[in-house]
């Protein structure tokens, strides 16, 4: 016995070379994690911060949280693929998590006017020309980013308004014209020079144009066709899903047949599914040759086709477009099992059943899409590669012409709109260094504050009760009312109280648990009063065996332990598994020095222009 | 101020072998101060209940009054409860035994509760060897009454305002194992690796158990130059570790191997010590007398099971009083009729 210390009791583990390191919480990525939805989200949207604003009713205020971080609240809260929910801690306590997407959209629907707090247009531009080539979400992006510091933007479209594929592919009954109107009109009045029905056809001819540089945000126009007996006989009733949809969207097409056949398992096969029935298709059926589970379809969107009368047909491998008389009457499928070879790999197989036929007036080909570049010259110094795809550096979204840029869709191939949002902002970044004249590589450090929330002995400045309520649904027009008017939206959002209580089902991730040790006495209570036995002290030891030994074993590895060091009784670490905390607070309400105290982090992708300018040395 | 714990649990949370949750053992949200030792032995309680396992409803706390003694509303929720008379938690507990000796009862009293107003009450429940876990959650002051020194106060401890108590303590263990008790211990809210198996084995022993659980007061008795404070506890703490396996399951020892003494108990259990330096035989009261002693002495805490006597009888074995609980008597045990009445009274004759 030393030092007036107890000597380690036989059987602990003592701390030795492989034993985990105290957690780094100044590392502003550490408590980024741990806001699960926020982390998750392509452009780190500060999700509990508005979401915390919408129970306030302080609906203006999150509209221009998340308007700062993702340009498009009101679209994005009717259309996003949301990333954030399966992410969502809810998720890992109770059934369902928190109806992020939905909450932005309370959010748009209930703001005041905002016009005021948008950024404005300096009246002295700065000199430099910037083009961007698509008006979709991510040149928008870089639009919105740029023309407040003093760039001059010319977009350039083939639309005669814009928004890109937000405007042509996803259809009016899930996003209304008004919304898109709005939320890109606060971008064209940046003082955007708008070059609309102005098909592109030649990089050559816009880098004549001697810009300094060059945004490149085409999405991936081209829907992939299905070359099968019968394409051709039958092409007369045979659609590419994503033409299809903008042919309705600009209203070139009006009608389908009362027979529909959607191939495919996407959102675009979705979306087709929905609009064929709101153009006379009476039998709509969606056939797709995965598993149900295994559909790039979210969750949502299956439910909502199949709430409107659209079966799906899982395994169904499309054989032949079946034409008499030179006119399309169906189609057949071969009925396949999935099997799974000893490395997971899929393959179909046919059950050797006589092919399936159904069928259709009309066929709609769902079933991916790509990018396509015949416009770019090949001699101009940007390189491509596997794929045809454009070489393009991940962080910089610099291509290797330096001075033009992609981002979106046609950076990396079909992602999603709050990608491609996430990727104008960080090319915007690029652009701005690279016309500054500094290294696209050095990029800003996030803005990252952590405050205390404590108010009194036991009082916080955040909700910490956890409310046991399940998820909301969000509410729908009547099916029949829906199904008649192509241009009904279909959800009607919630409402404020629905919103309200929403809201308060957030777990408040981002008001952290910070734990010093120096003003530890290791009583215990915080390891006690924990719901849900997140804290632990024990001896150090290698992660896996730590892990194992906890009071309730850590075996989401896709959380962190927080580990700190310092104790001074008994030289044990404190632990404490992030999977499962709810951040109620209890551990700081039940300590008695204040080791424990609830802070809350806020995390802010830092745009163009923001950082503070890097010393050069 | 949270007034309620969230509801939900841990994904993953245990069942027990009885089907219960650790949830199914919690009482309501303490209202102790926050760090209390108490929260702590409240909190062992709930583990050592809920991985014995005990059904809920076959336990019934009791206790007196003082910070101690409100902490049956923090833990088992679920089970019986008792709050009594300052210093009348003993014969309380001596009388519902009596009226039913299924139930397990779980005595929680403070220094103040045994040592002063109850402590001729304490004798006594001790003596007759009532078959309970009686806990003394020790802080060497009176917490609820602003932190005045307790009759186990050590001499020379100071107090908040630094005025030393010139008593000499009554030593809570020593007493119990001159007085008779059959299962004698003593441990520290702090070692909850300790604590844990000891209150199963006292749970599990037949007979008078008594622990002494050094708690500290947080509020009042947490400071420099208290002799029960966290530090001061955990710097001069003499712990013998102990590992309590139930009858059904496998001896898996969570300590290095190393001098191991084992305890069969009534049921089949085992309690394994562990022990380090001082060898002395627990079944023996004068060397575990002089063992403690001889601690105090160095100003030194033994902790550890101190005490174990396997043979003695119990209080209802003793009185030789009816095998099932008065509730279940019916008519016919009760009024056994002329013809019973007739062979006493021929017996009288």
């Amino acid at each position: 016995m030393q030092g007036g210390v107890p000597a380690p009791v036989p059987g602990y583990h003592n701390d030795g070379e492989n034993t985990l390191k105290p957690t780094d919480i100044s590392d502003p990525e550490y408590f980024h994690k741990v806001v699960d939805c926020q982390y998750a989200c392509p452009s780190h949207t500060p999700v509990p911060e508005y979401i915390r604003l919408i129970a306030a009713e302080r609906y203006t205020d999150a509209y221009m949280v998340n308007w700062e971080s993702n340009v498009f609240p009101g679209i994005l809260g009717r259309t996003c693929d949301r990333p954030c929910e399966p992410a969502c801690r809810r998720g890992r306590v109770e059934k369902e998590p928190v109806a992020i997407c939905r909450l932005k959209r309370v959010a748009a629907d209930n703001k005041g006017a905002v016009e005021a707090r948008m950024p404005k247009a300096p009246k002295r531009r700065n000199g430099k020309r910037v083009a961007l080539i698509g008006a979709g979400p991510a040149s928008l992006t870089v639009a919105r980013d740029l023309a407040p510091l003093g760039y001059e933007i010319d977009l350039y479209d083939d639309q005669a308004k814009a928004g890109g594929m937000m405007r042509s592919q996803i259809p009016v009954f899930r996003l209304p014209p008004a919304v898109l109107d709005e939320e890109t009109g606060y971008i064209l009045d940046l003082g955007i020079n708008r070059h609309f029905d102005t098909r592109v056809t030649s990089m050559k001819s816009v880098l004549e144009r001697n810009y300094d540089a060059v945004f490149v945000g085409t999405g991936a126009p081209r829907g992939s066709d299905l070359d099968l007996p019968g394409r051709t006989e039958a092409a007369a009733n045979i659609f590419v899903g994503i033409d299809w949809l903008s042919s309705v969207s600009f209203e070139h097409i009006h009608t389908i047949g009362r027979r529909v056949l959607v191939l495919g398992g996407g959102n675009t096969a979705m979306d087709c599914c929905r609009t064929a029935r709101r153009l006379g298709g009476e039998d709509v059926k969606v056939v797709v040759r995965s598993e149900f589970d295994k559909m790039k379809a979210s969750p949502w969107e299956k439910e909502d086709a199949m709430a409107e009368d659209i079966p799906i047909f899982n395994n169904h491998v499309p054989l032949e477009f079946v034409h008499r008389d030179g006119r399309l009457v169906g189609m057949s499928f071969d009925k396949v099992d999935v099997v799974y070879d000893d490395k997971g790999r899929r393959s179909l197989v046919s059950t050797g059943e006589p092919p399936v036929f159904f069928e259709a007036d009309d066929v709609l080909i769902a079933i991916g899409q790509d990018n396509a570049f015949p416009w770019i010259e090949r001699e101009l110094g940007i390189e491509f590669g596997k794929w045809d795809m454009p070489v393009i550096d991940a962080v910089t979204f610099q291509s290797t012409l330096p001075k033009v840029f992609f981002g979106g869709d046609a950076a990396f191939g079909p992602k999603n709109i709050i990608t491609a949002v996430a990727q104008g902002h960080q090319a915007a970044i690029s652009i701005d260094l690279f016309l500054r004249g500094e290294s696209v590589q050095a990029r800003p450090a996030p803005g990252v504050t952590l405050v205390s929330q404590k108010m009194g002995v036991h009082e916080w400045s955040y909700d910490n009760a956890v409310v046991d309520d399940l998820r909301y649904k969000v509410p729908h027009v009547a099916k029949e009312v829906a199904l008649k008017d192509l241009k009904v939206e279909v959800e009607l959002g919630f409402d404020a109280r629905a919103g309200l209580a929403e809201a308060q089902r957030c777990l408040n991730c981002d008001v952290q648990t910070v734990f010093k040790a120096a003003k530890c006495i290791e009583c215990d209570a915080c390891v006690d009063i924990c719901p849900t036995e997140c804290i632990n002290f024990l001896m150090n030891d290698e992660e896996p065996a730590l892990r194992g030994s906890l009071r309730a074993a850590a075996t989401n590895l896709a959380q962190d332990l927080y580990v700190a060091d310092g104790l001074t009784q008994t030289r044990r670490v404190m632990v404490k598994d992030e999977n499962v905390c709810l951040h109620c607070g209890l551990c700081a309400e039940r300590c008695p020095t204040g080791a424990w105290d609830m802070q809350k982090f806020f995390y802010n992708v830092t745009k163009a222009g923001q950082a503070c300018t890097p010393s050069k040395q | 101020m949270t007034y309620q714990k969230p509801s939900f649990r841990h994904p993953a949370a245990q069942v027990n072998e009885l089907g219960y949750t650790r949830r199914d053992y919690e009482g309501s949200l303490s209202t102790l101060c926050a760090g209390c030792g108490h929260d702590s032995i409240s909190a062992a309680i709930i583990e050592a209940v809920f991985t014995l396992p005990l059904e809920p409803h076959r336990i019934a706390k009791m206790s007196g009054i003082g910070c101690s003694s409100k902490t049956p509303a923090y833990f088992l929720g679920r089970s019986h409860g008792f709050n009594s008379v300052h210093g009348r938690m003993p014969s309380v507990t001596t009388g519902a035994s009596l009226a039913n000796r299924d139930l397990v009862y779980i005595g929680v009293s403070g220094d103040g509760d045994t040592a002063s107003i109850g402590f001729g009450q304490f004798g006594h429940a001790v003596r007759r060897n009532l078959n309970m876990t009686y806990i003394v959650e020790n802080n060497g002051c009176y917490g609820l009454t602003k932190g005045q020194d307790s009759a186990t106060a050590d001499v020379g401890s100071k107090n908040k305002k630094g005025a030393a108590n010139p008593y000499e303590p009554i030593d809570l263990v020593s007493m119990a194992i001159q007085l008779g008790a059959t299962f004698v211990g003593r441990s520290f809210s702090g070692d909850r690796q300790q604590l844990v198996p000891l209150i199963k084995a006292a749970l599990t022993h037949r007979g008078f158990a008594f622990l002494d659980v050094v708690s500290p007061c947080v509020t009042f008795n947490n400071h420099e130059g208290s002799t029960k404070s966290y530090a001061f506890t955990r710097e001069r703490i003499e712990a013998t570790p102990l590992d309590f396996v139930p009858m059904r399951e496998e001896i898996r020892t969570s300590y290095a191997a190393g001098a191991t003494q084992e305890v069969c108990m009534h049921d089949g259990s085992v309690i394994r010590l562990h022990k380090q330096n001082d060898e002395y035989d627990i079944e023996d009261a004068q060397s575990a007398l002089q063992a403690i002693a001889h601690h105090n002495k160095q100003g030194r805490v033994l902790t550890g099971l101190l005490y174990i006597d396997r043979d003695a009888h119990e209080m209802h074995e003793v009185l030789g009083t009816v095998r099932r609980p008065l509730n279940s008597l019916t008519e016919k045990e009760l009024c056994p009729g002329t013809k019973v009445l007739d062979s006493i009274n021929a017996g009288l004759r």
